[in-house]
């Protein structure tokens, strides 16, 4: 576990099994779509997956995370 | 019939001060009789300070402009005496529906929590508080001579001396001058005064136009709030629908930023659209149709040495919300107490740079709540768009999405979190009543609190015995004394006492509170009156 994920409680380090079932179980929610229905899609899901996280600590890092600031795990 | 927007209600007259030899000088002279101008002078003269109000016109305002009014300035107008009136006039609604395209995703109801006198919220045109307002102002004038009203009465030109300011005042008659200790300006977002003293108004301007239509219809549509956005009728953008009192209803339409104002603010361009908006077979009368865009921005500092802003001259909002109007009654609410402690010479001129801490305060809230409802209205961005009917398409299906809903929020009282006012507070005693609160109301034996509490410091003693009069350095302290017996419904022990057995408040003149504690010690509340007037050490920020 990397410093980050002490102070803040992100998960940074490998958390889903089944990592290759996984991807192709995003693609393929995505398969066919427009760009535009795919970015509405994207959005509800981020909506979703913020709400089920619910702390503001959490979710601050992990906006900052997905913007790669902050130090690379190990 | 004569609407009463086009009744002048406070002609001009000739006055004395015309055919003085010498600027005559006044105590307090308020520029503007809007709502907030009328609200602060009545407040003034029943606290015994004579007051002269100048405005160029004379009569309420055109339109409905402002329409609801929330529970915290209708207690507030009830302290000034009107607020019965008022609410009796007012639509009282608790239903919102929020719409998206063709459907409904959501609704919300409000709720208000019980034991209130006053109602979450009412609807009611401007015109309609303004007229009240005016009789009210005439009345005390009347009864007590401490309040004029003079309309016709234009300031064009403001001097701010060390210990007053001078104006000059045209008239249809010509121009004359006078003096007053202290001038507070309420005369609106464009304020002249603050032109002409070239003082700053700050903020961030948004881009968009909104078509505002009083609409007078017998329609059977519900006494609801509903909300559309990107509806097939204002597609891309949102709309609004509200109803007012006497069959008017208000309609906005947000049009976008690259229009032509004037060719949208022609009926037969508006028709259609509010045809698909009502119904092809709804008969209206358009009363009122006016295009508005808005800013969110502030002055720095609300007091200037003897020039003080009030409303919409201080501090402007995005209507979204409803805290234009509101906020500045609530500035008002607070301004007009320190302003007679320091005239009466019971205070120090610092209790009102308090008035600045504090209203700077609410309006930096009132700001940011109304800039995260417009953005949420009007998105500025394409992943704002995106994500704003993400949380519409999801509050359809999914509870959580509902609060992230932004059609404007409540207009709710700031809490003076570390003014410079506050005194000491009591850990076991409920957080929405701590210093810096406005009092909730309660049902008490015989009424209601609210009714009890205002217009000087009171100490609220629930089961405590004190002195039913305090008279510290010059001020009086009247005791509210209440007891486990006055509480019928259990509000008043939730609201104030929370796990304390006992319970003493100082409150202000404007029904906040400055401290409290579990037992009355006299020299406890000596020490918090200080405070609460600025002469003591202060606790808060500074």
């Amino acid at each position: 576990m990397s410093e980050t994920t002490k102070e803040t409680g992100l998960r940074l380090a490998p958390n889903i099994a089944d990592p290759d079932g996984f991807y192709a179980e995003l693609i393929a929610l995505h398969e066919g779509l427009p760009r535009e229905d795919s970015e509405a899609l994207n959005a509800r899901l981020v909506l979703v997956l913020a709400n089920h996280v619910g702390d503001r600590e959490v979710l601050r890092a992990a906006f900052a995370a997905a913007r790669l600031q902050g130090p690379p795990t190990t | 019939m004569t609407k009463i927007f086009e009744t002048p209600l406070y002609p001009y007259t000739r006055c004395a001060d015309q055919d003085a030899a010498a600027p005559a000088r006044h105590k307090v002279v308020v520029i503007g009789a809007g709502p907030i101008g009328l609200a602060l002078a009545i407040d003034l003269a029943q606290q015994g300070v004579a007051v002269t109000v100048l405005d160029e016109n004379d009569k309420v305002s055109w339109g409905s402009r402002a329409i609801c009014f929330a529970k915290r300035p209708l207690e507030i107008l009830d302290r000034l005496g009107c607020g019965q009136r008022i609410t009796d006039k007012g639509v009282v609604w608790n239903l919102g529906k929020v719409f998206f395209d063709e459907r409904k995703v959501y609704e919300f109801n409000l709720l208000p929590e019980g034991g209130h006198k006053r109602p979450a919220f009412i609807n009611l045109q401007q015109y309609y508080l303004e007229q009240y307002l005016v009789e009210r102002a005439l009345e005390i004038g009347r009864d007590t001579g401490l309040l004029e009203l003079r309309g016709g009465n234009k300031v064009s030109a403001v001097t701010p001396h060390g210990d007053g300011v001078e104006l000059t005042v045209e008239t249809p008659e010509g121009p004359y001058r006078i003096e007053t200790d202290w001038l507070v300006a309420c005369d609106g977002a464009g304020s002249p005064t603050r032109a002409m003293l070239g003082l700053d108004f700050l903020g961030r301007v948004f881009e968009d136009n909104f078509l505002i239509a009083d609409v007078v219809m017998k329609a059977d549509f519900p006494t609801e709030r509903w909300f559309w956005f990107d509806p097939p009728f204002n597609r891309g953008q949102s709309a609004l629908l509200h109803r007012q009192p006497d069959d008017v209803w208000r309609i906005d339409l947000q049009l976008g930023w690259d229009i032509d104002r004037e060719a949208e603010k022609d009926p037969a361009r508006i028709a259609p659209k509010l045809k698909a908006m009502l119904g092809e077979d709804v008969d209206y009368e358009l009363e009122w149709v006016s295009i508005y865009t808005f800013q969110c921005r502030r002055m720095e500092k609300f007091r200037h040495g003897r020039v003080i802003f009030a409303g919409d001259s201080a501090h402007q909002v995005s209507p979204f919300g409803a805290r234009g109007a509101n906020s500045g009654l609530q500035d008002t609410d607070n301004l007009a107490w320190k302003l007679k402690l320091v005239l009466d010479g019971t205070a120090p001129e610092a209790l009102l740079d308090s008035y600045d801490a504090e209203r700077v305060f609410a309006a930096d809230e009132n700001i940011l709540n109304s800039s995260r409802s417009t953005d949420f209205i009007t998105p500025k961005s394409q992943a704002s768009r995106v994500f704003r009917d993400a949380v519409l398409e999801l509050a359809e299906h999914h509870a959580f999405a509902r609060p992230l809903v932004n059609s404007g929020r409540l207009s709710l009282p700031a809490t003076y979190d570390g003014s410079p006012l506050n005194g000491p507070d009591c850990a076991a005693m409920p957080a929405r009543s701590r210093p810096g609160a406005p009092a909730s109301d309660a049902p008490v034996a015989g009424g209601w609190l609210i009714d009890r509490l205002g217009n000087r410091f009171q100490l609220l003693t629930i089961d405590v015995e004190a002195p039913e009069t305090l008279v510290i350095d010059g001020i009086a302290v009247e005791r509210v004394a209440l007891s486990a017996g006055d509480d019928p419904s259990g509000a008043l022990a939730a609201r104030y006492l929370g796990e304390a057995k006992s319970a003493v408040y100082l409150m202000r003149p404007d029904q906040h509170v400055a401290a409290r504690w579990e037992a009355f010690d006299a020299g406890e509340v000596t020490k918090a009156l200080r405070i609460a007037t600025a002469r003591g050490k202060t606790r808060g920020r500074g």
